[in-house]
C-alpha cells in the first residue's frame, strides 16, 4: 500500500488540474470575440451550480427542485445591496452566502427529517416563494422589470467589467469549485455522503449521523449557487425574477442528469451542452421543455447514474467482467 | 357586519379552490399508497383534462360528453406513464423516481405547449353564469359546480374503497404492503389502478376548475403543487385528510389575498406546507406511519 | 452482562414480530440466535442496533438503557452489525468501503475535507492503514480497488464484516453471515468468528447452518413466532422438545 496517497496520487491530482487550468488560460489568449467569452462565462457559472447540485444529488442522493431560488438569493442580495446601498461587492457576495446558508439551514432542518420527497417539494415550495417575492416586493427588487445599475467586481482597482477580464475572475472559482468539490468528496466526510447513497442504513450501522450530513451537503450546495448568484449579478450588472424560475431549477437538474451523478467533470459537460445548445439552436428554444423532460425521463430510466456516468460503470463493468473477476 | 360582509365571499371562492385542491390531493394519496411514489406529474393530469376537455367540446358542444372524454383520455395518459415511465425503472430510490416524474410533467407540458399553444381557453359554466345573491356575496353556478361534484366524487371514490373487492385490495395494499402481496393481491394491477384513478380525479379538478379560470398549458404545476401542499397539510395518503388538507389551503389562500395582498397569494401554500412540515410532519389527520 | 433485553416487544400492524423476549450476552462471548423463517431474528437486530424502537420493553447495553438512541450513536458506542442481505457501498471501492467504516474514528469535516487542511493527512492515512489492516484480516487486500459491487456474493460478506470491524465495535451482530457462502468459505468464516472473540469481540450470531451454529455458539437463543422458546448450551437446546417441534420438518440435520 502506501502508492495511494503517495507520490502517485500527488501527481496525478497536479496534471490533471494544471491542465485544466493551463486550457482555459490559453482559451483566453485565443479568444478575442466578446460573444464566446460571455458564452464561457455563463458556461462557468452554471458549472459552479451544477457542481454544488451534483455533490447533493450524485453524491448525497438527495434533490432540490429550487436551486435556482438559492441562484436568485445570491444574485438579488448582491444586486441589492451594492446597486441599492452601496455596499462592498465582495461584502454583498459574503451577504448572499450567509442569506443562502440560512435559509437552507431553516428548510433543510424540517424536510431532510422525513422521506426523501419531502426536501424535492420543500425546495420546489421555497423556489415558488422566493420567485414570487422577487416578483412581487418592488421597493427592493424592482419587480418583474427587474434590477439595473449593478456595478461589476474590481480586484485591487481593477474593474472586472470586460467579458475578458471576468472570464478570468469566473474560470479561476470554477476552477477552485471544481478542486474543493473533487476533495470533498475523496475525504472522511464525501465518503460517508457517497456511502448514503449507496445504502443509508449501512452508513448508519457504522456511526454516519446521516440527517446531519444531508443537512450539511445540502447548504453547501446552497453557497456555491449563492456564489454562482452573485457572480451572475456582477457579470450581467442586471438581475431579473424571470432567470430564477421553475424552469431554470429544472434546467440545472437535467444538467446534472446529463453529465452523470456524482461526476464533478460530468457536471461541467452537462452546463457546458445545455448552455450552448440553446445558443447554437434558436429553434431550441420552443422545444426546451419537451427536451429536457424526455432527457430526464429516458436517461434515468435507462442509466439511472446519468448520462456519463452511466456509460462509465458499463464501462467498467465489462472491463471487470474481462478481467475475469467472477 | 363590514368585515364579516367580505369573508363570505373568501369563504366562498376558498372553498371552491379547496375542493379541486382535495380532488388532486387524494390523487397524490392514492399514488402513495399503492407505491409510495410521489408523482410529481399529477399537476400536469390536472392541465390535461382542462385542455382535453376544452378540445372535446370545440369539436362537439356538449358538456357532460367533454368531461367524460376528458377524464377517460387522461386516466390513459395516467397508465401509460406508469406503464412507460415507472414500471421499466430498474432502480426505484426516491431520486430516480422524483427525476423520472418531474421530467414527465416537464415533457407533458411541453407536449402540451405544443399541441395548445400559450393561449388560454375558455370552457363555458356548465349551468350559465347568473351569480345566486347570499346576502352580500354572490355565488355562480360553477362554483356549486365545482363543491358538489367534489362531494360526489370523494363518496364515489369512498364507496370504492369501502365495497368493491378491487377498493379493498388497494386499502390492504396501503396498510400492509407485504402481507397484501403475500395474499395474491397483484400489486402490478394495484399501481395501474391507482395511477388511473389519480389521473382521472386529477382531470375532474381541472375540468371543474377551467370555467372559472380558463385552460393553459401551464396551469398544471402551481394546480399539482398545491395539491401536494393540501395533501401533506392533512396527512398524506388519508382520504379525509386529503379533502380536509385542500379545503383549510383554499380558504387560508383567500383570506390572504383578501386581507393581505392577491400578490403572494401564491405563497399562502408553500408557507403553509413548510410550516406543516415543521411542526406536525405527518399531517393534520396522518397518525404516522 | 455486555447486552441485555428485558421483555421486548414489537409488532407489525397485525404481525407480532417479538412477544415479550428477554435475553442476554454475556461479555466475550459468542451467541447465537436460530429459530425458522420470520421467528423475528432479524427484527431483534434492528432493535439492538437501534433501526427499530421497541413498542415494549428495555434494552441494556453496557449496563445503560440504550432504546430509543438512533443508529448512528449506537455504532459509535460500540455496537456493529451487518446485514442480511448484504449492504454495501457499490459504487466504491473495498477499500472505500472499509474507510467509511473508520468513519466514528477521525474526526475531519466538510470544510476541512474540501479544502485538505494540512492536519487531515495523517488522519486520513490512519484511516487507510486502519481499513487496510481490517481487509487483511478478512483477506480481501487483493480486492482493494475493486468496485464492491462487482464482488462475488462470499466475498462481499467478508467485505460487509471487515468494514463492521473498522469501526472497532464491541458486539458484534452477524445476520446469516454464511448464507450464499460455499464450504471452504462457511470453514473461513468459522475462523474468523472464532479469532474475533479470541481478539475480546462479543459476537451475536443469527444463523440457518446449523453446523456452524453449533461449532461456535456458546450460548444458543431459539425464536419461533417471536417468542423465545429456549436459551442455554447447544447441547441443551439440541434435546429441547419445543425446539425439535419448531424445526420439525425443516433441515435442521443438514
Ligand atoms: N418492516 C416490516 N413491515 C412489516 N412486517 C415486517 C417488517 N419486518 C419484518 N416483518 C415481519 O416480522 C416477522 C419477523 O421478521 P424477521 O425479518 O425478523 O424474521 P427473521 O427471523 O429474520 O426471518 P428470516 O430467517 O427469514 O430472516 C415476519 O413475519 C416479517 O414478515
Ligand atoms: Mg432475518
Amino acid at each position: 500500500m502506501g502508492d495511494a496517497l503517495g507520490e502517485g496520487f500527488i501527481r496525478r491530482l497536479f496534471n490533471r488540474w494544471t491542465l485544466f487550468a493551463a486550457m482555459a488560460a490559453l482559451v483566453a489568449v485565443v479568444l478575442e470575440n466578446n460573444y464566446y467569452l460571455s458564452l464561457l462565462n455563463f458556461i462557468g457559472i452554471h458549472a459552479i451550480l451544477v457542481v454544488g447540485l451534483n455533490l447533493l444529488m450524485g453524491y448525497g442522493g438527495q434533490i432540490s427542485l429550487g436551486h435556482a431560488a438559492f441562484f436568485g438569493l445570491g444574485a438579488y442580495t448582491s444586486g441589492i445591496l451594492t446597486a441599492s446601498y452601496g455596499v462592498n461587492p465582495w461584502l454583498a457576495l459574503i451577504a448572499g452566502l450567509i442569506v443562502c446558508g440560512i435559509a437552507a439551514f431553516l428548510i433543510g432542518v424540517p424536510a431532510l427529517k422525513l422521506h426523501g420527497y419531502y426536501l424535492a417539494m420543500a425546495t420546489l415550495g421555497f423556489g415558488i416563494i422566493v420567485y414570487i417575492v422577487l416578483n412581487e416586493a418592488l421597493p427592493w427588487t424592482g419587480g418583474p422589470s427587474g434590477l439595473s445599475g449593478i456595478p461589476s467586481l474590481s480586484l485591487g482597482g481593477l474593474k472586472l467589467d470586460t467579458p475578458w477580464r471576468l472570464y478570468f475572475l469566473i474560470w479561476l472559482t470554477v476552477w477552485a469549485i471544481l478542486l474543493i468539490s473533487a476533495n470533498l468528496v475523496d475525504s472522511r466526510t464525501g465518503r460517508a455522503l457517497r456511502a448514503l447513497h449507496d445504502s443509508e442504513a449501512a452508513a448508519r450501522s457504522l456511526g454516519v449521523d446521516t440527517a446531519r450530513l444531508k443537512l450539511q451537503v445540502f447548504i453547501w450546495s446552497a453557497l456555491y449557487a449563492s456564489l454562482a448568484g452573485s457572480l451572475y449579478a456582477h457579470t450581467l450588472n442586471f438581475v431579473a425574477p424571470a432567470s430564477f424560475g421553475f424552469m431554470f431549477s429544472i434546467k440545472l437538474v437535467t444538467m446534472v442528469v446529463l453529465g452523470g451523478m456524482a461526476s464533478i467533470w460530468g457536471s461541467l459537460l452537462g452546463a457546458a451542452v445545455l448552455t450552448v445548445l440553446p445558443e447554437l439552436l434558436a429553434v431550441f428554444h420552443d422545444y426546451e421543455t419537451i427536451v429536457f423532460g424526455a432527457i430526464l425521463m429516458v436517461v434515468m430510466i435507462f442509466l439511472p447514474r446519468g448520462l456519463v456516468r452511466g456509460i462509465l460503470d458499463l464501462r467498467e463493468l465489462r472491463k471487470y467482467k474481462r478481467e475475469g473477476v467472477r | 357586519m363590514d368585515i364579516f360582509a367580505p369573508l363570505l365571499q373568501y369563504l366562498i371562492s376558498g372553498l371552491t379552490n379547496g375542493a379541486i385542491y382535495a380532488l388532486i390531493a387524494l390523487g397524490f394519496g392514492i399514488i402513495y399508497n399503492a407505491t409510495t411514489i410521489i408523482n410529481f406529474a399529477q399537476g400536469e393530469m390536472v392541465m390535461l383534462g382542462a385542455m382535453a376537455a376544452i378540445s372535446f367540446y370545440h369539436l362537439h358542444p356538449s358538456l357532460p360528453l367533454a368531461f367524460a372524454a376528458g377524464m377517460g383520455v387522461v386516466t390513459v395518459v395516467g397508465v401509460v406513464f406508469e406503464r412507460l415511465a415507472l414500471r421499466p425503472v430498474k432502480d426505484p430510490s426516491p431520486i430516480t423516481l422524483i427525476i423520472i416524474t418531474v421530467g414527465g410533467a416537464v415533457f407533458i407540458k411541453g407536449a402540451a405547449m405544443m399541441l395548445w399553444g400559450k393561449d388560454a381557453y375558455p370552457l363555458p359554466p356548465f349551468t350559465g353564469n347568473v351569480p345566486i345573491y347570499l346576502g352580500t356575496a354572490t355565488v355562480l353556478p360553477q362554483n356549486l359546480w365545482v363543491m358538489g361534484l367534489t362531494a360526489a366524487l370523494v363518496l364515489a371514490l369512498e364507496a370504492f374503497f369501502r365495497l368493491t373487492l378491487a377498493g379493498k385490495a388497494m386499502r390492504a395494499c396501503a396498510y400492509n404492503n407485504r402481507a397484501a402481496r403475500l395474499m395474491g393481491i397483484s400489486a402490478g394491477r394495484m399501481v395501474q389502478l391507482s395511477f388511473g384513478l389519480a389521473a382521472a380525479l386529477g382531470a375532474g379538478a381541472g375540468i371543474l376548475i377551467a370555467p372559472l379560470t380558463l385552460g393553459v398549458y401551464d396551469m398544471g404545476l402551481m394546480l399539482g403543487l398545491k395539491g401536494f401542499s393540501a395533501a401533506i397539510i392533512g396527512g398524506l395518503g388519508s382520504l379525509l385528510g386529503g379533502v380536509l388538507g385542500g379545503l383549510v389551503l383554499g380558504v387560508a389562500e383567500s383570506l390572504a389575498t383578501g386581507f393581505i395582498s392577491s400578490g403572494y397569494r401564491d405563497a399562502v401554500a408553500f408557507l403553509l406546507l413548510l410550516l406543516v412540515l415543521f411542526l406536525r410532519p405527518q399531517g393534520l389527520m396522518g397518525g404516522g406511519k | 452482562m455486555l447486552l441485555d433485553l428485558q421483555g421486548i416487544s414489537l409488532s407489525f400492524g397485525g404481525v407480532q414480530a417479538l412477544d415479550d423476549v428477554s435475553l442476554s450476552v454475556p461479555s466475550g462471548a459468542i451467541k447465537a440466535v436460530i429459530g425458522p423463517n420470520g421467528a423475528g431474528k432479524t427484527t431483534l437486530f434492528n432493535l439492538v442496533s437501534g433501526f427499530l424502537q421497541p413498542q415494549e420493553g428495555r434494552i441494556f447495553f453496557k449496563g445503560e438503557e440504550i432504546q430509543g438512541q438512533p443508529a448512528h450513536v449506537l455504532a459509535a458506542r460500540g455496537i456493529g452489525r451487518t446485514f442480511q442481505l448484504v449492504q454495501l457501498f457499490d459504487h466504491m471501492t473495498v477499500l472505500e468501503n472499509v474507510m467509511v467504516g473508520c468513519h466514528r474514528r477521525g474526526r475531519a469535516g466538510l470544510l476541512a475535507g474540501a479544502l485538505r487542511l494540512p492536519w487531515t493527512f495523517p488522519e486520513e492515512k490512519d484511516i487507510r492503514r486502519w481499513a487496510w489492516e481490517a481487509l487483511e484480516f478478512v483477506g480481501l487486500t487483493n480486492r482493494a480497488h475493486h468496485f464492491a459491487a462487482v464482488l462475488p456474493l462470499g466475498l462481499k460478506r467478508l467485505l460487509e464484516i471487515a468494514r463492521a470491524l473498522a469501526a472497532q465495535p464491541t458486539i458484534l451482530l452477524l445476520d446469516e453471515p454464511a448464507s450464499g457462502l460455499d464450504a471452504v468459505e462457511t470453514e473461513r468464516l468459522r475462523d474468523m468468528i472464532l479469532a474475533l472473540r479470541d481478539q475480546g469481540i462479543t459476537i451475536l450470531l443469527v444463523e440457518h447452518d446449523m453446523s456452524l451454529t453449533m461449532d461456535v455458539a456458546e450460548e444458543i437463543a431459539v425464536l419461533n413466532y417471536g417468542r423465545l422458546i429456549a436459551d442455554g448450551p447447544p447441547r441443551a437446546i439440541q434435546k429441547h422438545p419445543e425446539v425439535i417441534a419448531a424445526y420439525l420438518g425443516t433441515d435442521w440435520q443438514a
